[in-house]
């Protein structure tokens, strides 16, 4: 007996809306959506998830660009990489720009989405902070038109989940009108995953400056005491210029924020110290930090 | 006389000479260029026969366990799985090794490292053969796996031969000599893998004989096949390996391994069946590079003149012997580095672990030491206030030097030479002559690497490497060559690897008998043995064979022609497909002289032999010696740790130059491969597990970490035991490169680095890091 059944038509659709692919998705709970494809093929080819059929987002013209709306920038989620490394996205909101252009290699950057990258929510997912940093709310779709928002953070802490036939379709991000910077390290000069990065955001308006951390833990940290410190440090109405010792002192803030000492334990026994590898990981945030700091506020 | 490729240096002084169209020292392109290129290039993956069966193969996911029990009744009785095997299904050796028979085919009783095969399945469908494979019952009683290569030798015995494979201590001069300077320092070195682009796959095809076809991209067709067929209880003449194109080789590929079981299951099923491994399979079957613990001491005088070097060598051979001796030989033998050296002492071990196995990857051994003891010759030129290429240059070989195994250097060794070229090669300029946004800083293009925190470093390297099998080894080669209408056909199980043996045999064809077209023939074992596509042998043995053979048919062409004027063949040449005498009186063409013959001629070549170290490490254990001297240059975020080699400024002594655009590709090839060395390539395991199978995890060298690659000089000084006095190429760089970086980020940082890959926490040079 052969197990090559007759090839089943596989269920492949491709929506032209955002309410047709919800619409799909809810007649096929089973379908897995798929934009991109740069993390859900390689599970495919891998063996690790064989869906029953594929919704394409490829075709939803309105994912692909973006719209103004009350001060914010309302994002496609199909928007890619390599559209969000262009100058005038860069004009807009440039560490996300940024953020887009460090992810990967070209080919990469060419097929993998913003939504993809927050629907994969892998820790070293570049987007990731600097979405958390600009505080973005994503506008979710659901069955029958609605619409919902939810923070990005509540969709990263798992705080709140997409429902089933759920799609993320915008990303509500403030339009800040200043300086923003996202760095990230890698082990390495071509393209690779990092092992840390900071994104800092300045927000005028609001006088605050915002700080995230990702690839160091399974979602974006905010430092939310470092933050609030430095942006009393800094003249909003002057030249906004800062000391190198305050932003020296900022990285390493940022830095024990983010990965602290554990705490001592109940027994009263020593903490042993940490390791070089957790130590070499704090001094990286904490450059990185100081290095964004300061190049947002040049 | 020297040469200059692919650089801007000024041309050698001389009479302009056209570079020739074909023949030797034309830069012919691969014939199979354009196909590989435009992707219709046949590899194993894409072979297909009428009615094939797919194999997969069921891997330990235990590094070391013992096998309580294999139920294989749930996989043998799934819809569409035509057959299981297991090691009870093995009729002949159940275990196979180049040296020692100490692999099992499939893991009988111990399971010895992580990946061990234990099981195959063929079935009509590939996810079905997988699924069969998953279901397999395997009830294993998991044992602590020995992991650390210091404790193998206190640990139970992995295998009944113990768990020292091999120990060489190397003694050589006075044991009670000392020097006025003394340095010492502990080096590791990683676990490089080949990690070739395409990752492994075969087919094989049952015979009506019984015997079985395999087609695949071996390395080493002939003692591929006896193996396999040891293994399957054949005469070798009926098991044939058919080599199909070989997607990347920097170690062995498709090892027997891989070839019986899928062997066992054609000849089980009667069909054909077809196995294409994943990445991770690729990554948990295949050999890597020994992962090396190393101590050094060197003794020096106040001048920086070397007196002695003691060294304990410890190689972690994983859980196999394969090569791991050879390896061994090679790093005990080459640990004080192309340096005159009085007194050495090198202690030498290859132990068995549970890790995963080691093998030959091209340098291997060599890179190792290279690696510690141009730490070595760093540290003692920081402890003398020397430069450090000027106490390089106090202590370099020549030729007529003695090794520390008391073979005497008879090939050129211009090793001075070499690193004066690298020496006075102009450095790169510095950042700040350059416009910012043309510098590339360490971290790339969208890295977070600041101008500030950036220090430059330059560092020196020089490797040295034996070509050909070493301490006996038979290495013969043999080769056919075959002129009919015009056309040259040369036949030789030489395995194109991307080592460029197909466009060099086409050369020495094309220079010996002046026919343009010549095509190279397929490789099968069906076709005298012609060796393992390793250590250069083919450029040297294989290319000497096809050379002999096409002399023998330009006598038999050239010997009528010469009878009838009475003049010796030595007189007549032939260029362009015409024959002509030396004065110009005579002229005719390749095809009328001819005659609708077919001329025919085969050939061997095999070099002078050499002699296994005795048990204090000495002896002419070597047929040939290559040098190459490397100076990096790299930039290092000193905050973040970060690298980036800005140029590798390369001087090789290659022999002579026989195809310059390949020759420049090989060295170039060897350098980044060094620098995955040097950087990122690490196979990293936890308790004997390989933590990250895939290319995500293992880091190669991408074009935005290759550096510029400068060839500043190639030494053509022929080799006269070598058939074209030229020296193999690809190996030597990547020996020396590694080493250079790692010199050069000590440089830069003031830091120790004695670790390879180096790790970022070891490249950060802050107060209070």
């Amino acid at each position: 007996m052969t197990t090559h059944a007759p090839q089943t038509a596989h269920s492949v659709t491709l929506p032209a809306s955002l309410d047709e692919a919800v619409a799909a998705l809810t007649a096929m709970p089973a379908a897995v959506p798929v934009a991109g494809g740069t993390d859900l093929m390689a599970a495919v080819n891998k063996g690790l998830l064989r869906p029953a059929g594929l919704v394409g987002l490829g075709r939803i013209s309105e994912l692909r660009g973006w719209h103004y709306q009350d001060g914010h920038a309302v994002l496609g989620a199909g928007l890619t990489h390599a559209r969000m490394g262009r100058p005038d996205f860069a004009a807009l909101i440039p560490a996300l720009a940024a953020s887009a252009r460090a992810a990967g290699p070209p080919q990469i950057r060419n097929a993998g989405t913003l939504g993809g990258n927050i629907a994969s929510a892998a820790p070293t997912g570049d987007a990731l902070p600097v979405l958390a940093a600009l505080e973005a709310d994503l506008v979710v779709a659901g069955p029958g038109g609605a619409r919902r928002e939810v923070p990005v953070s509540h969709l990263l802490a798992g705080r709140e989940m997409l429902a089933p036939a759920e799609l993320i379709g915008f990303v509500r991000v403030p339009l800040l009108h200043a300086p923003q910077v996202f760095l990230k390290a890698t082990g390495r000069t071509g393209p690779g995953r990092a092992t840390a990065s900071v994104a800092v955001v300045l927000d005028p308006a609001r006088r605050g400056v915002r700080c995230a951390v990702g690839a160091i833990a399974p979602m974006p940290l905010r430092p939310l005491d470092a933050e609030r410190w430095i942006a009393s440090l800094i003249d909003w109405d002057g030249v906004r210029g800062l000391a190198p010792e305050a932003l020296a002192a900022f990285g390493e803030y940022v830095a024990a924020a983010c990965i602290p000492d554990p705490p001592p334990p109940a027994d009263g026994t020593q903490v042993p110290p940490p390791s070089p590898a957790v130590l070499h990981l704090r001094r990286t945030v904490a450059a990185l930090a100081r290095r964004a700091l300061g190049r947002a506020l040049s | 006389m020297s040469n200059d490729v692919a650089t801007e240096a000024p041309a050698p002084a001389g009479p302009e000479q056209e570079a020739p169209a074909h023949g030797l020292g034309a830069s012919l392109a691969p014939a199979d260029a354009r196909a590989k290129t435009e992707g219709t290039f046949p590899y194993a993956s894409d072979l297909w026969a009428e009615g094939l069966l797919w194999a997969a193969v069921l891997r330990s996911p235990h590094p070391h366990a013992r096998i309580v029990s294999i139920d294989t009744a749930a996989a043998a009785g799934m819809p569409g799985v035509r057959a299981v095997v297991t090691h009870e299904d093995v009729p002949g050796d159940p275990s196979y090794g180049r040296r020692i028979a100490d692999r099992p085919v499939f893991a009988a009783e111990l399971v010895r490292h992580h990946g061990e095969a234990i099981a195959a399945v063929a079935a009509d469908h590939p996810d079905t053969a997988r699924l069969a494979a998953a279901a397999i019952a395997v009830e294993y009683d998991v044992l602590e796996p020995v992991t650390d290569p210091e404790k193998a030798f206190a640990a139970e015995p992995l295998h009944p031969e113990g768990n020292l494979i091999r120990h060489i201590p190397l003694s050589y001069g006075d044991p009670a000599a000392t020097g006025e300077v003394v340095v010492e320092g502990l080096y590791r070195i990683g676990r490089q893998d080949p990690a070739p682009i395409g990752a492994e796959a075969a087919l094989a095809v049952p015979r009506p004989d019984g015997g079985v076809e395999i087609y695949t991209a071996s390395t080493d067709p002939h003692t591929d096949r006896d193996l396999a067929a040891a293994c399957f209880g054949l005469d070798p003449e009926r098991v044939k390996i058919v080599v199909t194109g070989v997607p990347g080789a920097t170690g062995d590929r498709e090892d027997p391994g891989f070839q019986i079981p899928l062997g066992l299951l054609a000849m089980r099923t009667g069909c054909p069946v077809k196995l294409a491994a994943t990445r991770e399979e690729s990554f948990l079957g295949h050999a890597h590079r020994h992962p090396t613990l190393l101590r050094y001491r060197h003794h020096a005088d106040t001048e920086g003149r070397l007196v002695k070097v003691e060294a304990q060598i410890l190689l972690d051979a994983g859980a196999y012997a394969d090569d791991s001796a050879e390896s061994l030989a090679a790093a005990v033998s080459f640990a004080c580095g192309p340096y005159v050296v009085p007194h050495a002492f090198i202690e030498g071990w290859a132990v068995r672990t549970n890790n995963p196995p080691s093998g030959h990857v091209r340098g291997e051994g060599a890179m190792q030491v290279c690696a510690a003891y141009e730490g070595q010759m760093d540290k003692l030129a920081a402890k003398l206030g020397l430069d450090p290429a000027e106490l390089r240059l106090r202590n370099v070989l020549a030729t007529g030097d003695i090794l520390p195994t008391s073979q005497t250097v008879t090939c050129p060794a211009p090793v001075a030479e070499l690193l004066q070229a690298v020496r006075e090669h102009p450095l790169p300029p510095l950042p700040k002559d350059t416009p910012e946004e043309a510098w590339l800083l360490p971290g790339g293009p969208e890295g977070a690497g600041e101008p500030g925190a950036v220090r430059r470093g330059v560092g020196y390297g020089i490797g040295m490497v034996h070509m050909l099998g070493a301490e006996g080894a038979d290495e013969v080669s043999t080769a056919t060559v075959k002129v009919h209408d015009g056309v040259a056909t040369v036949i030789c199980a030489a395995v194109e690897t991307g080592q460029g043996f197909t466009t060099l045999a086409r050369q020495i064809v094309q220079e010996t008998l002046g026919i343009e077209e010549v095509h190279v023939a397929p490789v099968d074992t069906d076709q005298p043995p012609a060796g393992p596509a390793a250590h250069g042998r083919h450029t040297w043995v294989s290319g000497g064979a096809v050379e002999r053979a096409a002399k023998m048919v330009r006598t038999q062409l050239l010997q009528p022609l010469a009878h009838k004027f009475g003049m010796s063949t030595e007189l007549l040449q032939i260029t362009d497909g015409k024959i002509t005498s030396y004065d110009g009186v005579l002229s005719t063409t390749v095809t009328e002289a001819m005659d609708g013959k077919e001329l025919w001629a085969t050939a061997q070549c095999r070099p002078h032999p050499t002699e296994p170290l005795d048990e204090s490490g000495q002896g002419d254990a070597f047929v040939g010696l290559a040098f190459c001297a490397i100076r990096a240059v790299v930039d290092v975020d000193i905050e973040l740790g970060s690298v980036r080699v800005v140029e590798m400024a390369v001087a090789q002594d290659v022999g002579r130059i026989l195809n310059p655009a390949q020759l420049a590709t090989r060295i170039e090839a060897g350098v980044t491969q060094g620098i995955g060395t040097a950087l990122t390539e690490n196979l990293r395991t936890t308790r004997g597990l390989i933590r990250r199978p895939d290319l995500t995890g293992y880091a190669l060298p991408t074009a935005l970490d290759a550096p510029d690659i400068r060839i500043v000089k190639l030494i053509e000084e022929r080799d006269v035991v070598a058939p074209f006095g030229a020296k193999p190429a690809s190996a030597a760089p990547v020996v020396a490169s590694p080493a250079a970086v790692a010199s050069a980020v000590r440089a830069a940082t003031g830091r120790p680095v004695s670790r390879l890959p180096i790790r970022p926490q070891a490249a950060v040079a802050v107060p209070n890091s």
